[in-house]
């Protein structure tokens, strides 16, 4: 199968949207090409995943989208304005929690509300109890709560990326950009957070997209999964996953799920060189 | 008795088993006080004289601590200057760095020259030992902020200067009081140079009399008075540091 005999299913009211998108640093002959032509289209709510082996631009597409990075070529639309245009909230969650050392992890929650509008002019004023409570709720629906008195190296690697989702989702984002945020975890607390993840995605539906190595997370996870292809970076092939929510570990052991991620897989290793997708 | 109660014991020991060395040391050789007094001979010194040395303290102490002042909030500034842009860090550096490898003693002249001899070069001495320390370490706390983090704070759309005070300057609280440390002892050095050479106040000058007097416990007693004002002056910062910037130091406890 390839992207041209699937094409991108076109909605009429997608919420993010690239076409033919290309990042290139550089130039003359020196001219690295991140990200090749590239469309996609997410609907808003979607849950989307791009997998791929390194190098591919997952992380260019994530850029691009959040408005991080500008796009040499084509177009990159977020709610029907070009990206960039309009202030759009966006969180964002890393493999490194990134979290401030100096902050309680209720603050380092909160940094957002600080620094986004409409949040921004109610921190000094009177609202920051009410941010408070609200950073607390969400901290106890990851499961840290009671924790926010404490100091991210007081927390365990796990409970530092859930105070990581905290942040990247106080502000209520239209867009979450989610780069490899479970890569540094063992198993089981991988698998504790993806439900996290799902519950808070069900709950809130913001845009999500999320880069992984992971095609067991990818297809728990996203609604739509993108298999890109390295140097240059583009998406190959796309997948949708038919399976209903709230979707359970034990799914993860069915033989529609376990085929799907043997197809993703074999989709990748075609593309040869990666190794690192497991 | 904790490990840290151990230590501190120790090390009163050395410093104290030091001195008495000293002391025994004169004592059993028989030298000559003008060559090397006994510390006692020092401390009797310091008393006897203290009318006479008071003054003399209080100006560089005054002096070390305006130079110091002045010193750090240049530095400060030309650090985050310096750190927030990569393109200043790439251009201004080299210059910096040629800058603080000229030895300071060598622009007193200077100073002298311009200002007359007094405390007015003792001060922009002491200030000048005191920039380089500040201006490279704020530098460096700021040009080594995460990137993810940055993308976590452009990604909110926050300005460069929200970007500064949330996490750039607290990150680099440790650096700069590290930094504080080194500038403070450096501005002592940078006052005593100039009173040496231009000057009719201060310890610096007050010891190059006396050394001239071959008065050397009196010397010896300009050096005791240094030594307790800049062990001072440190202890005192790194009071400040680790009630400031504690946040740098507790990693150890770690929860399962």
């Amino acid at each position: 199968m390839s992207a041209a005999e699937h094409p991108v299913p076109s909605r009429g009211d997608a919420f993010v949207e690239l076409e033919n998108a290309t990042v290139t640093y550089g130039g003359g002959e020196r001219a690295v090409h991140a990200l090749a032509p590239t469309s996609l289209r997410m609907g808003k709510g979607d849950f989307v995943a791009l997998v791929g082996p390194s190098g591919c631009g997952k992380s260019t597409i994530l850029k691009v989208v959040s408005g991080l990075i500008r796009s040499t070529g084509g177009l990159v639309f977020v709610a029907g304005r070009e990206v960039g245009a309009e202030a759009m909230r966006v969180g964002m969650a890393f493999q490194n929690p990134t979290l401030l050392p100096w902050l309680r992890v209720r603050d380092n929650v909160m940094l957002p509300l600080k620094i986004v509008p409409p949040f921004r002019g109610q921190y000094r004023a009177k609202r920051k109890t009410a941010f408070r409570d609200r950073a607390e709720a969400l901290l106890a629906q990851v499961g840290l709560a009671g924790f926010g008195d404490k100091y991210p190296w007081q927390l365990s690697g796990g409970m530092m990326q859930r105070a990581s989702l905290c942040r990247a989702l106080i502000h209520d984002p239209q867009l979450l950009m989610l780069d490899e945020p479970f890569g540094a975890l063992d198993q089981f607390t991988r698998e504790e957070l993806w439900s996290i993840m799902q519950n808070l995605w069900l709950e809130r539906r913001p845009t999500v997209l999320l880069v992984t190595h992971d095609l067991k997370e990818a297809a728990y996870l996203a609604d739509r999964i993108c298999v890109m292809q390295a140097r240059p970076g583009r998406i190959i092939e796309e997948r949708t996953v038919p399976l209903a929510r709230p979707r359970t570990i034990d799914m993860t052991f069915a033989p529609d799920f376990v085929a799907l991620t043997q197809d993703l897989r074999d989709a990748i290793f075609s593309t040869g060189g990666a190794r690192e997708a497991a | 008795m904790t490990a840290d109660t151990k230590r501190h014991i120790a090390s009163a020991a050395l410093i104290i088993g030091c001195f008495a060395l000293w002391e025994l040391f004169c004592w059993a050789a028989t030298i000559s006080s003008v060559v090397l007094p006994r510390p006692s001979e020092v401390v009797i010194t310091l008393f006897e004289r203290r009318d006479a040395i008071w003054p003399h303290v209080w100006q560089t102490l005054f002096t070390t601590l305006i130079g110091f002042a002045l010193g750090v909030g240049i530095g400060v500034l030309l650090g985050i200057l310096i750190g927030s842009s990569k393109l200043a860090y790439g251009v201004v550096y080299p210059l910096l760095v040629g800058f603080s490898s000229i030895p300071k003693v060598a622009v007193v002249p200077i100073f002298v020259l311009w200002f007359g001899a007094g405390t007015v070069p003792a001060i922009l001495t002491a200030m000048i030992l005191c920039v380089f320390p500040v201006v490279v370490n704020v530098a460096t706390g700021l040009a080594t902020t995460e990137p993810e983090l940055e993308d976590v704070m452009r990604s909110l759309r926050a300005t460069p200067l929200d970007i500064l005070t949330n996490v750039g300057l607290p990150r680099t609280m440790p650096y700069f009081f590290a930094s504080l440390k080194i500038a403070i002892t450096q501005a002592f050095v940078g006052t005593v140079i100039a009173e040496t050479v231009a000057s009719n106040r201060g310890i610096g000058n007050f010891m190059l009399i006396a050394s001239s007097n071959f008065d050397t416990p009196l010397v010896f007693a300009g050096l005791l008075v240094l030594a307790v004002l800049g062990v001072g002056l440190y202890v005192v910062f790194s009071i400040v540091e680790m009630w400031v910037t504690g946040w740098a130091r507790r990693r150890d406890v770690v929860m399962g």
